[in-house]
C-alpha cells in the first residue's frame, strides 16, 4: 500500500511523515517520532501501556492508525511529563514507589492526567475504576492510586 | 470493511484475525455524531462515541438504561474512541449495548447507495457476531422511544473485573400504567448466540403483576428463553443463575419505582 503523508501535533510540535496507512499511532510514535516513552504491551486493547491524549482525551495508541491523526494534536508521557501537572503526577509516583519496572507507567500517567482534568477530587473507587483498563503487572495497584489520590489531594490544598 | 471506533476491528487486525482488503473509515462523515431529542423520539448518531453518550444528559434524563450500561462498557480511553454504532454493528452476544437497545425496542436507521431503510432491533441481531446489514449499508442512527413519567428502566449485569465482557447481564424496560404493566422486555447479555429478548419470562411478568413471580417460576420461563454458552471458566448453569438473579432484582425494581409513581 502506498505510504500516506501525514501532518499532526506531537506534544505541541508540527511532525511530517510519510507512513503506511496500516502503521498504528503507538507504532508511529515510537518509531518514526522516535518517542518511546510510550509502550506497547498486547496489541489489542487491553493492557493500556499505549495510551496517549489525541486531542485532550486518552486513547489507546495500539487501536488507532496514524493516519486517522492527520491535523490532530497528541500528547505523550514525554509532553506530559514535561508540563507542570504531569511532573507533579511523576513526583508522586516516585514517593509512593508506584513503579517498579515502569513499564505500564506511561499509560498510567496518562490515564491518571485526563481523570484528574475531569474530576478534581476523585473517590478511590473513582480512580480505581478510572484505571482499570491499565495492567500493572508488579505494584499491585494500590501505591498507584495512592499516589493519584495524594495529587488531587495537594491541588485540592493548593 | 468499515472502520468506526476500530476497537473491535483494529485488535482483529492486529492479531491477524482479519485481512479486509479496503477500511473505509467513517469517522470524518459528517451529522454522524449528534444526538437529540424530538417528538419523544431520541436519535443517537451511530458515530457517537460510547463516552459521549454516557456523559450526555439527553440519554440520561430520555434513556437511563443507556447512561447506567455504558459505565460496564470496556474502560475509559476504550469508551473514548468506540461508537454506539460500531458496537450494535459489531453485534457481539456479550456486549452491553446490543441488549440495551432491544429491551429499548429501538430501531436502527440504514443507509446505502439504493437508499435508507428501517430495521426493527429484533430484526437486526442475527446470531454469531451477525447482523441484518446487507452489503454496501451503512447503519446511520438509532431511534429510541424516551422514558417517559410511566416508564421503567433496569440494567445490571455480573462480570469478574471492572470493564469486562459480562458473564450475564439484563437490560430491561417497561411501563407501568394504570395499575399495569406494559410491554415489559427483558433483553439478556451473553446466554445465547446473540442478545436474547426473554419473551415467556415478559408475558409472565406482565401477568402476574402488582405481583411479583417467585424465583423458581422466574427460572422456569428462562430455561425456555435463554440458551447461555459454556466455556472454559464459565457453565451454562452459572449464567442461567446469574440471569435468574438479575431478572428477580429487575422485577423488585419495577414494582417499587411503580407503586410511587
Ligand atoms: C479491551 C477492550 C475491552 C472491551 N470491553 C467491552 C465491553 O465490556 N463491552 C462492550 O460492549 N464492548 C467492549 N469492547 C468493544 C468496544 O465497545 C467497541 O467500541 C465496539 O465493540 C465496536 O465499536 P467501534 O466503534 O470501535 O467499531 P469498529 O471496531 O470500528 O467496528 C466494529 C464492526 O462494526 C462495523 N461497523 C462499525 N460502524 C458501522 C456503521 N456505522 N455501519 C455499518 N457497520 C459498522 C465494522 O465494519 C466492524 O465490523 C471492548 C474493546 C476492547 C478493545
Ligand atoms: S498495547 Fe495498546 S492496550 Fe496493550
Ligand atoms: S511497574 Fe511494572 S508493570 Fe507496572
Amino acid at each position: 500500500m502506498s505510504r500516506r503523508a501525514i501532518t499532526l501535533r506531537v506534544n505541541g510540535e508540527e511532525v511530517t511523515a510519510l507512513v503506511e496507512p496500516r502503521l498504528n499511532l503507538a507504532d508511529f510514535l515510537r518509531q518514526e517520532a522516535e518517542l518511546t516513552g510510550t509502550h506497547v504491551g498486547c496489541e489489542h486493547g487491553v493492557c493500556g501501556a499505549c495510551t496517549v491524549k489525541v486531542d485532550g482525551r486518552a486513547v489507546r495508541g495500539c487501536l488507532m492508525l496514524a493516519v486517522q491523526c492527520e491535523g490532530a494534536e497528541i500528547e505523550t508521557v514525554e509532553g506530559l511529563a514535561a508540563s507542570a501537572q504531569g511532573s507533579e503526577l511523576c513526583e508522586a509516583f516516585v514517593e509512593q514507589n508506584a513503579l517498579q519496572c515502569g513499564f505500564c507507567t506511561p499509560g498510567m500517567l496518562i490515564t491518571a492526567a485526563e481523570l484528574l482534568d475531569d474530576n478534581p477530587a476523585p473517590t478511590r473507587e473513582e480512580v480505581r475504576d478510572h484505571l482499570s483498563g491499565n495492567y500493572c503487572r508488579c505494584t499491585g495497584y494500590q501505591a498507584i492510586v495512592d499516589a493519584v489520590m495524594d495529587v488531587a489531594a495537594k491541588r485540592e490544598m493548593s | 470493511m468499515i472502520l468506526a471506533g476500530g476497537q473491535s476491528v483494529i485488535p482483529a487486525l492486529n492479531m491477524r484475525l482479519n485481512e479486509p482488503a479496503v477500511l473505509v473509515d467513517i469517522n470524518k462523515v459528517p451529522g454522524l455524531g449528534v444526538i437529540e431529542e424530538k417528538g419523544g423520539v431520541l436519535r443517537i448518531g451511530a458515530l457517537c462515541r460510547h463516552e459521549q453518550v454516557r456523559k450526555s444528559v439527553d440519554v440520561s434524563a430520555h434513556a437511563p438504561l443507556l447512561t447506567k450500561a455504558l459505565a460496564h462498557v470496556a474502560h475509559p480511553a476504550i469508551r473514548n474512541r468506540g461508537t454506539f454504532g460500531g458496537s450494535l454493528c459489531n453485534a457481539d452476544a456479550a456486549a452491553e449495548l446490543p441488549a440495551c437497545v432491544l429491551a429499548l425496542g429501538a430501531t436502527l436507521n440504514v443507509e446505502s447507495a439504493e437508499g435508507s431503510r428501517a430495521i426493527a432491533a429484533e430484526d437486526f441481531f442475527f446470531g454469531f457476531f451477525e447482523t441484518a446489514l446487507e452489503e454496501g449499508e451503512v447503519l446511520a442512527s438509532i431511534d429510541l422511544p424516551v422514558l417517559g413519567a410511566t416508564g421503567r428502566h433496569f440494567f445490571d449485569e455480573a462480570a469478574r473485573r471492572r470493564g469486562d465482557y459480562a458473564l450475564a447481564g439484563l437490560a430491561a424496560a417497561a411501563r407501568v400504567e394504570g395499575g399495569r404493566m406494559i410491554a415489559p422486555r427483558f433483553a439478556f447479555i451473553s446466554c445465547g448466540d446473540r442478545p436474547l429478548l426473554a419473551g415467556a419470562l415478559g408475558e409472565l411478568v406482565a401477568t402476574r403483576y402488582p405481583d411479583a413471580p417467585a424465583e423458581d417460576e422466574i427460572a422456569e420461563a428462562l430455561a425456555r428463553d435463554l440458551e447461555p454458552p459454556e466455556d472454559a471458566v464459565t457453565s451454562s448453569a452459572a449464567r442461567m443463575r446469574i440471569a435468574t438473579v438479575l431478572a428477580a432484582r429487575a422485577i423488585r425494581e419495577f414494582q417499587q419505582n411503580g407503586g410511587r409513581a
